[in-house]
């Protein structure tokens, strides 16, 4: 690649739809060459940043950098933001191999390259995503993966500086999309082009991504690793939003930090009666009602550890918790 | 079964009755002094002239509202502005109007009773009972055609496309001529083939403002009727033969063109 991947500041931009606010008052800064998933539900304003980011949408107030200069003086031509949409938007009239030399054949003259080289690096883009022999069918003619990674191939064709990827893997099936958001990060640790992909899966977003953003309402809840996101939520909404969680009273404990014993030990624990036993899994799920509050817990715990205890629904048990987090409200 | 049969039955008899008859009937009447008098009516100057003047029409109207089309179908389909929903209304206006009136607007516009038309005739151009009418009076009623097929065409198929190829840095005219035009090129071709075939059968509206001079104001519709008025049914006949034959390659076009569009 000719040009050098950037960094990216957001700085307290703002932006409506109407009456609605997409974007309320958000900062962000993304490193050069990293891997960073804008996570939340629909409404959240996470697609909305990424278009902003692409310059595909103007906000109303605050400023986005790259590499420092102001991008309301880039145009959308020149941001050079490789942009993977959603429903991949690949030219439905054109094969594989002309949807992949666009972005070079638009150049102007001048800083077009012949049409044999943009060729061969159209070629070239297609085998790094693995879809060589596909060059001359349409669009139309393709899975949806393989389309997924033509528009993947089409955005770096321009050398992007930045990678824009707007819920990437979201119209594929669960087994496609689990083999390409692998791959993807694989290419990522090639390429380090600075990456931003919007998800709604927590999933996905906690498999593959350097950061993640958790986003809610046009705000941003929290910006951390992974594991610092899943391990140390900021607010009760990240909590809720990533991975399952028990509310009791004002406490919030991971179903897998709930300790189950049959009979009482000496320790302080809760007394509670069991409603329900799943062990089809990796792990075995148990439903737990609180006696007094009346509450309902689940809890998840080793496979060996629900066979020792063969707690069966009706029976007595007591419950501990082996980390609780309160957020103030 | 039987309500079926009858069905079809009622159908084919309509067809038959309202279409193919009076087709037929057409070339009956053209031929029925033999091949030598029909083809004798298409070389009489005034029919000759009547041709040229529709080609002529047609040659100017089916290109400039190809163009006019096609912008305004993009403006429409691909962007949000105020006045767009009126701008839609407009389109469909000569639809909506008679041709009659569509003739008498230019008529009022620039006839010599309108107030242009002092004017007009000091600077001795002649545009009512003359050419530039006729030329006018097609282009209104051929206007909606390609715009109409367009518009529907470029919505359904989003602005997704368009977003893509500006985003991977092509210019807006690139993004038009290499991106929005090929996704609609038959629907273009089938509004043109539409278009066509008004401009050439237009009656109403080009007889409010040709004044019926044979040789010089008479499209071919136009010399039908004058043919006809004089009880020279074989030249009227043959005359509209043509207009027929336009139609059906009109048919075998469009039917063509459908087919590529939903292939």
């Amino acid at each position: 690649m000719e040009n050098e991947p950037m960094s990216i500041e957001v700085a307290r931009v703002s932006k409506k739809f109407g009456a609605f606010p997409a974007l309320d008052d958000v900062s962000l800064k993304l490193e050069t060459g990293e891997l960073v998933a804008l996570l939340g539900p629909s409404g959240s304003g996470k697609t909305t940043l990424l278009r902003l980011i692409g310059g595909l949408e103007q906000q109303e107030s605050g400023r986005i950098f790259f590499d420092g200069a102001d991008a309301a003086n880039i145009s959308i031509r020149e941001r050079q933001a490789g942009f993977v949409f959603q429903h991949y938007a690949l030219f439905r009239h054109m094969s594989v191999l002309k949807n992949v030399a666009f972005g070079l054949s638009v150049r102007p003259r001048a800083k077009r390259p012949p049409r044999a080289e943009i060729e061969r690096r159209a070629r070239e883009l297609l085998k790094l995503v693995q879809l060589e022999g596909v060059e001359r069918r349409l669009p139309a003619q393709l899975s949806g993966g393989q389309r997924q990674r033509v528009a993947l191939a089409r955005a770096l064709a321009i050398e992007p500086r930045v990678l824009l990827l707007d819920e990437p893997f979201g119209a594929l099936d669960a087994k496609v999309r689990k083999e390409l958001r692998r791959w993807l990060r694989k290419l990522h640790d090639t390429l380090r082009i600075t990456t931003v992909f919007v998800t709604h899966d927590q999933e996905e977003a906690l498999e593959i991504a350097d950061r993640v953003v958790v986003m809610n309402q046009g705000r941003i809840e929290q910006i951390g690793a992974p594991r610092e996101v899943y391990d140390h939520p900021a607010s009760a909404f990240v909590c809720r939003f990533i991975g399952n969680v028990n509310e009791v009273g004002a406490a919030f404990i991971r179903p897998h930090d709930v300790e189950i014993t049959s009979r009482r030990n000496g320790a302080p624990s809760l007394d509670a009666v069991v409603e329900f036993v799943n062990t089809a899994g990796a792990v075995a799920k148990m439903d737990l009602r609180l006696e007094g509050s009346g509450e309902l817990l689940e809890a998840e715990l080793p496979r060996s550890r629900e066979a020792e205890l063969a707690l069966k629904p009706g029976d007595r048990a007591f419950v501990k918790f082996r980390d609780v987090r309160t957020f103030p409200s | 079964m039987i309500r079926r049969l009858f069905l079809i039955g009622a159908a084919l008899a309509f067809l038959v009755l309202f279409l193919f008859v009076p087709l037929a009937a057409i070339f009956a009447e053209a031929f029925r002094r033999g091949a030598g008098a029909y083809f004798a009516s298409f070389r009489d100057p005034d029919a000759l002239s009547a041709i040229r003047l529709t080609l002529l029409a047609a040659a100017i109207a089916v290109p400039l509202n190809l163009v006019f089309g096609v912008a305004a179908a993009w403006a429409i389909a691909k962007f949000d502005f105020a006045g767009k929903s009126l701008l839609t209304s407009l389109i469909d206006l000569p639809f909506a109007v008679s041709p009659v009136v569509s003739g008498l607007i230019y008529v009022l516009l620039f006839g010599a009773q309108s107030w242009l038309g002092p004017w007009l005739s000091a600077h001795h151009i002649k545009i009512i009972f003359a050419v530039p009418g006729i030329v006018l009076a097609t282009l209104f009623v051929t206007f909606p055609f390609v715009a109409r097929e367009l518009i529907p065409l470029m919505q359904s198929q989003g602005r997704d496309e368009e977003i893509a190829a500006v985003s991977l840095g092509a210019s807006g005219w690139q993004t038009f001529l290499r991106v929005t035009l090929p996704n609609v090129k038959w629907g273009l071709l089938y509004g043109v083939i539409l278009c066509n075939a008004r401009a050439m059968g237009e009656f109403g509206a080009v007889s409010v403002v040709s004044g019926h001079i044979r040789g010089e104001t008479t499209t071919l519709p136009l010399h039908v009727e004058i043919l006809y008025n004089e009880y020279n049914f074989v030249a009227a006949f043959a005359v509209a033969s043509l207009l027929a034959l336009l139609a059906l390659v009109t048919l075998g076009l469009k039917s063509f063109v459908e087919w590529r569009m939903n292939p």
